[in-house]
């Protein structure tokens, strides 16, 4: 156990002597904030950290005043860095985790396929993603057989990570520069489907199932038709 | 693995559980194995490497196999090295310089499910040759899979996603074009068939042929246009193909009903039993956030096998009805458990002997049957419970629809013959003599009794889970639980004594019927009863003559067999 002892009296002088009236500070609390050291073992346990006396230098307040102030001119005389926000905004680095938006095909189709792998992965379970059941609406790009019913991301409760980003198989959710969402309500900070595919835009990235159909299409047509 | 205590379970009177073992070596450690076991039949057959590695307690993996199928031995997933002991010319063992017998390893692989172990044969599955072959037979499955798990309902229970992750290569070396097939054909009305993410093991055709006995499914086409497709002009829709679903190792062959409904690791597994029918086969409820998705089959040998029967599979979403009974109701206004509780046993206080009729339904479970033959003899009630036929089959569904008949008689709530009471209930509230009645689960005017005698009774308590017309009638309208919902026991026809466990909350004041009647008893009798499930089934176990010796924990999740 590590035990650190600070003498009361420091501010007037080390007094070594002084071990039997040292109040101690535990950092497991064992021996209690402001428990005497009593026991021959616990004062063994402590090791008396000695505090060196201030200088007359440096009881003299004025010199660490005027080393503050060489700081403050230093800085008055440099390029001024603060921003005016929300009037003035920075510019968003690359790789920046915003808010995660859905993303369309550069045919404007929904990617997202409802596998809700970034509902599972999600940490503070900000997703919920509804899937579309059997009788669902089919997805609205050819070849996918599925997409989302309704999907929201409470953004209230996310916390930015990226994890959806990196787990998604389809590309189709990523983490955006946004970083300064509002509302009025908490409903209004829970993002559905619809508000999501608009704020994410288009994705243009490789297309797999149009890819996988234009393979399918380019073979000889399967013998057997069902 | 204990395969040997269903062997001796499914082997007829005539067959003698196998004792003979053999010795063999499987990795290098020594293992001794029954010289038979069970075959999909349950009849002794030489034990195969597969088996034995698994009473090992080594896995081998395997696609085709299934204890429960005939062999076939196509997916070569389960390739195994072996050697056996090299014999002289006098066929006496050759022994090594330190007086171990010699081993001759095999120069070619053998399919661990299709071939039997030897006396002194050694297994190997896991050197570099073996792991080599896996890889290389999951390389071949992968070149023509569409490899669409994200849109895959079997995605994270697929044999080829956990196959390809434990023993498979990271990358694909095949460049051409890959063969595409139809997606989502319908092959039944259950059943959606993803041609292109067949792996051919035949598991499917193997159960519907030989479990099911409609020989529905078939391989057409050559090479690598093979596919899985129905007779011309065939449906595949027997009361069992859903089982197809749970046993098709990849996401080919998938279920209408859940097909893009939840992804399969979201769901909670609780072991249950199926209501359906007096076979009482058990289940999984997979459930998710208090919604049931899906029921799957449990093994068990000495109920289901490995199976179930669609009807009841799908027999589950009347549980999320939104007309579900959810609030207490004294004479159609909204009360409170405790006072509808205080004012029903006011009136059963004061009641006298013969007044008051009883209707259970035999799908409550053993616990709440007790209790209410306990009230029964408490108020003298005549009572009695509903039998509900139906058109059974030879394999699993029962003509008998009541998950717990033989619990209803056993418990004493009804005669062995089930019903035979009820005229005479009804009879009784039309003369007035039963001015009391209380209905457990049923509906008793379609059960025949006159709606207009339901309206002279002094108190007409319904409990009940969906609306109907007794309920509309009722004074004290009580909602009850599905068994989904609820823990307990039910006997089924054979008189084995099963456990089921809640999987989903309740919807809004729904309380599990046991709780309230062990208050009820206990109010009225005077006696404590434990006010826990398990408690309350060992009480029962006491009492009963039949479940004499019974307890909970040893009900496990197998159940026991009591006498009928």
């Amino acid at each position: 156990m590590v035990v650190v002892a600070e003498l009361m009296t420091a501010q007037s002088g080390p007094k070594p002597s002084l071990l039997g009236s040292a109040r101690v500070a535990t950092t497991a609390g064992a021996l209690g904030a402001t428990q005497p050291l009593r026991s021959p073992a616990a004062r063994a346990a402590v090791r008396v950290v000695p505090r060196r006396p201030l200088r007359v230098w440096e009881r003299w307040y004025l010199a660490a005043i005027w080393g503050g102030l060489k700081v403050t001119l230093r800085h008055f005389f440099r390029k001024k860095v603060t921003l005016q926000y929300p009037e003035e905004r920075w510019t968003v680095p690359e790789g920046y985790r915003g808010a995660p938006y859905l993303v369309r095909d550069q045919e404007g189709h929904t990617k997202c396929v409802s596998c809700q792998l970034c509902e599972f992965v999600c940490p503070p379970k900000a997703i919920r993603i509804v899937p579309p059941g059997p009788d669902g609406p089919p997805a609205d790009r050819p070849n996918a057989e599925k997409m989302p019913l309704e999907f929201e991301i409470n953004m209230l409760r996310c916390i930015f990570c990226g994890l959806c980003q990196e787990v998604c198989p389809e590309e189709a959710i990523f983490l955006m520069k946004d970083y300064s969402l509002t509302g009025t309500s908490r409903e209004e900070m829970i993002y559905n489907k619809e508000k999501l595919l608009a704020l994410g835009g288009v994705h243009a990235g490789i297309q797999k199932w149009k890819h996988k159909l234009e393979e399918a299409r380019a073979q000889e047509e399967f013998p057997v038709r069902t | 693995m204990s395969t040997a205590a269903p062997a001796s379970q499914l082997m007829g009177d005539g067959v003698r559980p196998a004792t003979e073992t053999i010795r063999i070596r499987v990795n290098g450690r020594e293992v001794e194995v029954p010289k038979t076991m069970p075959d999909w039949q349950g009849k002794p057959v030489p034990t195969t490497m597969l088996q034995a590695c698994e009473w090992a307690g080594v896995t081998v993996p395997h696609y085709c196999y299934h204890p429960k199928l005939p062999v076939a031995g196509n997916c070569r997933m389960c390739l195994v090295e072996y050697g056996t002991p090299a014999l002289g010319p006098d066929r006496q063992p050759i022994l090594n310089p330190d007086g171990t017998p010699r081993i001759v390893k095999s120069p070619r692989p053998a399919i661990a499910c299709a071939t039997p172990v030897t006396p002194g044969m050694e297994i190997y599955t896991d050197t570099p040759g073996v792991k080599a072959m896996r890889a290389g037979v999951l390389e071949f499955l992968l070149i023509n899979h569409p490899l669409d798990c994200p849109i895959c309902d079997q995605a994270g229970e697929c044999k080829l996603q956990e196959y390809a992750l434990d023993y498979g290569e990271a990358f694909s070396r095949f460049g051409e074009a890959k063969v595409h097939k139809p997606k989502a054909v319908d092959l039944g009305p259950r059943i959606v068939f993803d041609a292109e993410r067949c792996i051919l093991c035949t598991r499917c055709i193997r159960f519907t042929r030989d479990i099911v006995g409609d020989d529905a499914l078939g391989i057409v086409h050559r090479g690598s246009y093979s596919t899985i497709a129905t007779a011309p002009g065939r449906a595949f829709d027997n009361n069992y193909t859903l089982n197809t679903v749970d046993l098709c190792p990849v996401g080919a062959l998938t279920s209408r009903d859940f097909r893009f409904r939840m992804r399969v690791w979201f769901l909670k597994e609780t072991p249950s039993i199926c209501p359906s029918c007096g076979t009482g086969c058990n289940i999984r409820i997979g459930s998710r956030q208090g919604r049931i998705y899906r029921y799957t089959p449990r093994p068990n040998d000495a109920v289901n096998s490995h199976w179930m029967c669609d009807y009841g599979r799908l027999n589950y979403k009347w549980i999320h009805r939104p007309d579900r009974l959810q609030k207490v109701e004294i004479r159609g206004r909204v009360s409170s458990w405790e006072l509808a509780s205080d004012q029903i046993l006011q009136q059963l206080r004061v009641a006298s002997p013969g007044s008051v009729g009883l209707v259970a339904s035999a799908r409550l479970s053993n616990e709440e049957l007790w209790l209410l033959s306990r009230l029964k003899a408490r108020l003298h009630a005549l009572s009695d419970a509903v039998p509900r036929e139906g058109e059974g089959d030879a394999l699993l569904l029962h003509a008998d629809r009541n998950p717990n008949t033989q619990g209803a008689r056993l418990t004493g709530v009804c005669y062995t013959e089930m019903g035979s009471q009820l005229p005479l209930i009804w009879e009784r509230i039309r003369t007035g003599q039963i001015r009391i009645l209380l209905v457990f689960g049923e509906d008793v005017i379609r059960q025949g009794c006159d709606p207009a005698s339901l309206d002279q009774l002094e108190m007409l308590v319904v409990c009940d889970v969906l609306p109907n017309a007794t309920t509309a009638k009722a004074h004290f309208l009580l909602p009850g639980c599905a068994p989904a919902e609820k823990s307990g026991t039910f006997t089924n026809v054979h008189g084995r004594v099963q456990r089921f466990h809640a999987a989903i909350p309740p919807p809004g004041e729904a309380r599990p019927e046991w709780q309230f009647l062990a208050e009820w008893v206990t109010r009225l009798t005077g006696e404590s009863l434990p006010g826990h499930l398990p408690g309350l089934f060992n009480r029962m176990a006491s009492e009963v003559r039949a479940f004499q010796g019974l307890t909970w924990s040893e009900l496990g999740d197998l159940g026991r067999l009591v006498p009928v």
